[in-house]
C-alpha cells in the first residue's frame, strides 16, 4: 500500500486540494478482520473457514455473530494451547489433524480458508506454507488457501479485502481471444448480485461475473480483457492484484445511493461502449423507484447532523449518499483508512470542507463527538448504549455491512437505516 | 490445537473484564491488538450497560511490534489514570499481548503511579473465563485487602453480642447469569436472619470497600467458581468461614439458611417459616402429575448444573438422564452428582460433544446453556436456559432470580413453559390423526415456532446426511430422525411398515423413546424385524 504515491496521482487528477484529514493514532475501538467471515462464510456457499487462532478469536466471533446465526457456521477455530507454543513442528501436525477431521465432518467443502489471526501472526505460524501442504493432501476434493485476519494487521472488513485477495491468484487466466469481460469485486448480497446482473445484461454487457463467486468452483476468469468494478471500497489488496494480472480498474464512486449507483453503471457502460441514451432507459425505472423510496427519508433525515466513528470504511461513500441525497450535515467522517485513490470520486463529491479522520484515538473522538451533539452517531456496537444514555442517537454501524444497500432498489433501505433511530427516539414516551 | 465451533467460556481476560466492570472505581489496561476491543459489547450489548466497560486497549498494531509496544502500554496505563481517575488499576495482557512479553507488571510498576496496581497473571493459552475472573477477584482483594491482615498470632475480635453479624457476598460480576437479581434475592434471606451485607465483591464494590472485606464476620459464596478462591484465602488470612450451599432450590435454599444460621451463630427458624415459595404446592398440586419422570438433560456452569439437576429431580420430579457441564474446575463436584442420579457425568468445553450426548439421549426437555438452546431448538425438543454463556434474552427486564425463594418460582415457570402441557399431551395421544391438532402443530402455548414434525421421506433423508448440515430456521428435525432401511447398521432389527406407521402416530415427543425401547426390547431378544406386535410388547415391557 504506497499511501504516499497513490495520494499523489489522486491529488494531481483532481488538481484540487487534499481533504482535510485528522490522523489518529490511540485506542482504535474497531473489530479486526476475522469478523468478515460472518457474512463471508455465508457468501461462498461452499467455503469454510477455520481460523487458526485463540479462544479470544472463538469468542470474537461468536459474541459479534452469536445473534444471527442458527445453523451450524461454516467458520471455526483451531485453538492454540499451551503445547502447540512449545514447538512449531508440533503446530503443523496439530493442525493437520484439526484440518483432516473437519473436512471429515464436512465433505460438503470444496475451499477451505486457514485465517490467520494476531497470535498466528506473532508466533509466526506459516499458514501459507501450510494451505500448500494440506492443497496436496487434500486436492483435488478440497483446495486450501489462508489468509490474514488478524487484528493486528486488518480492521474489520479488510479481511473480506484479504480473503478475496487470497482468490486471485486462484482465478484462471482468461483465454487468449476472449472477449472484454466485467468482473465486479466485492461480496454483495445475493439479491443486489441479482439486480446488477439482469441491469447489466439489460445494457448488453455479456460477460459479467462477481468475486467472490457463490460457489468456490466457479472462480471467474481474469487478464488484460476484465474491466474490474469495485463494488466496495475496502478492496485495496485485491485490486492490486487483479490490476497486476491485467483487470484494469473502472473509476467510480461506489453504488451506493442514486448517485453513485448511477454514475457505477456508466462507468460500466462507458467501458463497454454502451451507448448514453440506452444507460438512461435501462436505469429509468428503478432511478425513479429509487427517488421515490428516498422521498419518505428526506423530511426526517434533511438537515439533521451525523458523526461518523470508523468501522468499515464504507463511512465516506455514506457520507457522500447522505449529504447530497438526503441533504444530511457531516460532522465528522471517521474511517479505519481512507483509500485515496478507490476513493477519490467520492471525495470529490463531498461536501467541501468535509472533516475526514484517519485511524482512531477513541476517547479523543469521544470527546469530539459530546461536544458536538450530533443528532446521528454512527458507531460500533460497543460505543452505542453509552451515548445512547448519554441522550444521542445512534446508528449501530455493523448493520450496514449485513444488510443489502447497493443499489437503486436498496437506496430507500439504506436510508431507512439512519431515519429509523431518529422516527424511534420521537416515537418513545419513555 | 482445539477444534471449536462455539465456545462455552471466553478468554481469561474477559473473566477480568467482567470483575473491572462489575466494580465502580477500578481501570483495567490490558495489552490487546484493537480487534480485542469487541468485548465492550459484550457488556453493552447483551447486559445493556449504559457505560463502556473501564477498560484501556492499548491496540497494537503489527508496524509497532518492531518499535516499542512496551511504550505503548505504558503511556496507555498513564492516559488512562490521567482521564478515568480509578482507585486502583488492573494491569494485564490479552492473548496476543502475552505473547508480546512486555511484562505489564513491571512496566506499570516502573510509571510509579500513586494508586494501587494489581498485576494479573491469566494464561490464554490455558485458562478460560471463570478461572479469570476467580483469579482477578482474588488478586484484587489479596492486594487492596492484604495490608489489613492481622498480624500473625492476633485474634480475631469475637463480634459484640449487641450488634448484628455482618458478611460479604462474594462472587457476582458483570455480565453474569441472572446475578444481578440474586445479590437481590440472597439479601432478602440475610436481612430474614437478621444479618447486614458488609461488601458485596466486586458488583458495586468501590476499591475501598474492598480493601475493608476483612472486617465481616463471614462470607457468602454465590458462585464457587468465582469466589470460593477469594473465600479461602480470606478465610485463611482474616478467619472468616464461608458458605458452601448455593441456595438455588427449596432444599438449598432451607439448606443455605441453616449453613449460614449456624455460622453466624443465630436462628433460622423465623426465616425457614411459613411458605415463601409456591414451588412446592405447584409441584404438588395434581396438575403437575405430567411432569413426573420427563426425562431432562442438564448442562452448564457448575454451579447451575448441579442446583439444577438437584431442583429437577427432587423438586419437579423430572428424570435426569443426563448431566454435564463445562466447569473442569467443577469436575468433582458434579461427578458427585452425577453419581446420584446414577448417569455418566459429562465435563466438556466441546460443544459437538454436547449435542451429540443430546442426541444420543433423546431428552423431552433440555436444562442448558444458550448453546443447548440451539440443539434442542433444532432437535423439537423443549429447553430452558440455566447457565452463562449469556445472551441478550438472559437480562429480562423483570426480577427473575435462580436463589432463594423467588428464584425457585422462576425455575418451576421457566422450565415447565417449553413442556407440551398434560390434558394437551393426552388429546395429542389419543386423536394422532386430526388435522389441526397433530404433532406437527406442536405445543399449542409455544406459537408457530414450535411445531413439531411429520416427515415426508423425503425430509428424512435430508436430516439423516452424515453431516451436520446447516439447517435452514423452519425445518426444525425429529426428536428421533427416522432412519431410512438404507441407514440402518447390519443386523439391527428392521422396521416393518406397519410398525413404522404404528409409530408415527405416538406423539412426537415420546416417540424417541418409543423407537428406542422397541429397537432395545428387539435386539434382546434377537428378532431381525419389527412388527406391531414387537412394538407393543416392547411398550408392555418397559411401562410408560
Amino acid at each position: 500500500m504506497s499511501e504516499l504515491a497513490l495520494r499523489d496521482t489522486t491529488a494531481a487528477e483532481r488538481g484540487c486540494a487534499e481533504p482535510e484529514v485528522l490522523k489518529e493514532r490511540g485506542q482504535r475501538e474497531v473489530f479486526c478482520g476475522l469478523t468478515g467471515i460472518i457474512w463471508l462464510h455465508r457468501k461462498i456457499q461452499d467455503a469454510f473457514f477455520l481460523i487458526v487462532g485463540s479462544r479470544t478469536c472463538a469468542h470474537l466471533m461468536q459474541s459479534a455473530a452469536g445473534v444471527m446465526i442458527f445453523a451450524e457456521p461454516r467458520f471455526g477455530t483451531a485453538i492454540i494451547e499451551e503445547r502447540d507454543l512449545a514447538g512449531m513442528a508440533d503446530a503443523n501436525d496439530e493442525l493437520d489433524r484439526v484440518v483432516g477431521r473437519l473436512l471429515a465432518r464436512r465433505p460438503d467443502i470444496k475451499t477451505l480458508f486457514l485465517v490467520g489471526s494476531c497470535p498466528s501472526e506473532v508466533i509466526k505460524l506459516d499458514l501459507s506454507r501450510a494451505a500448500q501442504r494440506l492443497s496436496r493432501q487434500h486436492m483435488p476434493e478440497v483446495r486450501v488457501l489462508n489468509y490474514t485476519g488478524s487484528g493486528i494487521e486488518t480492521t474489520f472488513t479488510q479481511g473480506e479485502d484479504m480473503c478475496l485477495a487470497s482468490l486471485v491468484p486462484e482465478m484462471p487466466a482468461e483465454a487468449a481471444d476472449a472477449a472484454p469481460s466485467l468482473l465486479v469485486v466485492g461480496a454483495l448480497a445475493d439479491v443486489v448480485e441479482d439486480q446488477f446482473a439482469r441491469t447489466f445484461k439489460a445494457l448488453g454487457i455479456e460477460h459479467v461475473s462477481f468475486l467472490p463467486p457463490r460457489r468456490s468452483a466457479e472462480l471467474p476468469a481474469v487478464g488484460p480483457q476484465t474491466r474490474m468494478l469495485l463494488a466496495q471500497p475496502f478492496l485495496c489488496e485485491t485490486a492490486r492484484l487483479l490490476e497486476e494480472r491485467g483487470a484494469q480498474r473502472l473509476e467510480a464512486p461506489f453504488p451506493l445511493g442514486v448517485e453513485g449507483t448511477t454514475e457505477w453503471l456508466q462507468a460500466a457502460a462507458e467501458a463497454f461502449g454502451v451507448d448514453g441514451q440506452r444507460l438512461r432507459e435501462v436505469i429509468a425505472p428503478a432511478q425513479r423507484r429509487a427517488k421515490v423510496a428516498l422521498e419518505h427519508y428526506r423530511e426526517r433525515l434533511g438537515g439533521k447532523s451525523i458523526f461518523f466513528f470508523p468501522d468499515s470504511q464504507l463511512e465516506v461513500p455514506i457520507a457522500r449518499f447522505l449529504a447530497r441525497e438526503l441533504g444530511m450535515t457531516l460532522v465528522e467522517v471517521g474511517s479505519p483508512y481512507l483509500h485515496r485513490q478507490h476513493l477519490s470520486r467520492e471525495l470529490e463529491l463531498l461536501p467541501a470542507g468535509t472533516q475526514l479522520s484517519e485511524g482512531q484515538h477513541v476517547d479523543k473522538q469521544i470527546d469530539r463527538c459530546r461536544a458536538a451533539t450530533p443528532d446521528l452517531v454512527v458507531c460500533g456496537l460497543g460505543l452505542a448504549n453509552p451515548f445512547e444514555s448519554e441522550g444521542m442517537t445512534t446508528k449501530w454501524s455493523i448493520e450496514l455491512v449485513f444488510t443489502p444497500i447497493h443499489g437503486f432498489d436498496q437506496a430507500g433501505d439504506l436510508a431507512e437505516l439512519f431515519a429509523r433511530p431518529l422516527l424511534r427516539k420521537a416515537k418513545l414516551e419513555v | 490445537m482445539q477444534l471449536t465451533v462455539w465456545t462455552y467460556e471466553g478468554p481469561p481476560h474477559v473473566g477480568a473484564m467482567r470483575i473491572a466492570t462489575a466494580l465502580e472505581d477500578v481501570h483495567y489496561v490490558l495489552h490487546a491488538p484493537q480487534g480485542d476491543t469487541y468485548a465492550d459489547l459484550l457488556f453493552t450489548m447483551i447486559e445493556r450497560r449504559d457505560k463502556r466497560p473501564p477498560v484501556t486497549y492499548t491496540t497494537f498494531q503489527a508496524r509497532d511490534l518492531g518499535g516499542d509496544t512496551a511504550e505503548l502500554f505504558k503511556d496507555a496505563a498513564r492516559d488512562a489514570v490521567e482521564r478515568f481517575a480509578p482507585q486502583a488499576i488492573l494491569v494485564g495482557a490479552s492473548c496476543t499481548g502475552e505473547l508480546i512479553q512486555d511484562d505489564p507488571a513491571g512496566l506499570a510498576k516502573a510509571l510509579g503511579l500513586s494508586l494501587p496496581v494489581i498485576p494479573l497473571e491469566l494464561p490464554s493459552y490455558s485458562k478460560k473465563e471463570n478461572w479469570g475472573a476467580a483469579e482477578t477477584l482474588y488478586q484484587l482483594v489479596r492486594g487492596l485487602a492484604g495490608p489489613h491482615v492481622p498480624k500473625p498470632g492476633e485474634e480475631r475480635p469475637a463480634r459484640d453480642p449487641e450488634t448484628r453479624p455482618k458478611c460479604n457476598i462474594l462472587g457476582p460480576t458483570a455480565l453474569g447469569f441472572r446475578h444481578r437479581d440474586d445479590v437481590i434475592e440472597v439479601r432478602k434471606l440475610l436481612e430474614s436472619l437478621g444479618i447486614d451485607v458488609h461488601v458485596v465483591a466486586p458488583m458495586g464494590a468501590t476499591a475501598a470497600e474492598i480493601a475493608r472485606v476483612g472486617e465481616a464476620d463471614f462470607n457468602v459464596v454465590l458462585y464457587p467458581e468465582i469466589g470460593r478462591s477469594t473465600a479461602s484465602w480470606l478465610k485463611r488470612m482474616f478467619g472468616q468461614p464461608f458458605t458452601t450451599v448455593v441456595p438455588i432450590g427449596i432444599g438449598a435454599t432451607r439448606e443455605f439458611i441453616r449453613e449460614v444460621a449456624e455460622i453466624a451463630g443465630v436462628d433460622p427458624s423465623a426465616a425457614l417459616a411459613g411458605e415463601p415459595s409456591r414451588l412446592p404446592w405447584w409441584s404438588r398440586s395434581i396438575d403437575s402429575t405430567y411432569l413426573t419422570n420427563k426425562r431432562v438433560f442438564v448442562f452448564g456452569d457448575g454451579t447451575h448444573a448441579i442446583a439444577a439437576a438437584r431442583v429437577a429431580q427432587e423438586e419437579l420430579g423430572f428424570q435426569v438422564v443426563g448431566l454435564g457441564s463445562y466447569s473442569r474446575e467443577m469436575a468433582r463436584e458434579l461427578r458427585a452428582a452425577a453419581a446420584l442420579y446414577d448417569v455418566e457425568p459429562l465435563i466438556t468445553d466441546d460443544y459437538l460433544e454436547v449435542e451429540e450426548k443430546i442426541e444420543e439421549l433423546q431428552p423431552e426437555l433440555v436444562l442448558g446453556t444458550q448453546m443447548e438452546r440451539h440443539i434442542a431448538k433444532r432437535l423439537g425438543v423443549g429447553c430452558a436456559v440455566i447457565s452463562a454463556p449469556v445472551h441478550v434474552q438472559d437480562y429480562p427486564a423483570r426480577y427473575a432470580p435462580q436463589m432463594g425463594w423467588e428464584g425457585a418460582n422462576v425455575l418451576f415457570d421457566t422450565w415447565v413453559h417449553p413442556l407440551v402441557m398434560g390434558l394437551e399431551e393426552h388429546l395429542l395421544g389419543m386423536f394422532r390423526e386430526d388435522f389441526e391438532f397433530h404433532d406437527e402443530a406442536g405445543a399449542s402455548h409455544l406459537g408457530h415456532g414450535a411445531k413439531g414434525t411429520t416427515q415426508t421421506a423425503a425430509e428424512a433423508e435430508e436430516d439423516s446426511e452424515p453431516e451436520a448440515q446447516a439447517a435452514p430456521e423452519e425445518t426444525i428435525e425429529t426428536p428421533a430422525a427416522p432412519q431410512p432401511a438404507s441407514a440402518q447398521s447390519a443386523g439391527a432389527p428392521a422396521w416393518t411398515d406397519e410398525a413404522e406407521t404404528e409409530l408415527r402416530k405416538i406423539p412426537f415427543f415420546v416417540r424417541g423413546k418409543a423407537r428406542r425401547n422397541t429397537e432395545k426390547y428387539a435386539a434382546q431378544l434377537g428378532l431381525t424385524a419389527i412388527t406391531l406386535e414387537t412394538l407393543y410388547d416392547a411398550k408392555a415391557h418397559f411401562g410408560k
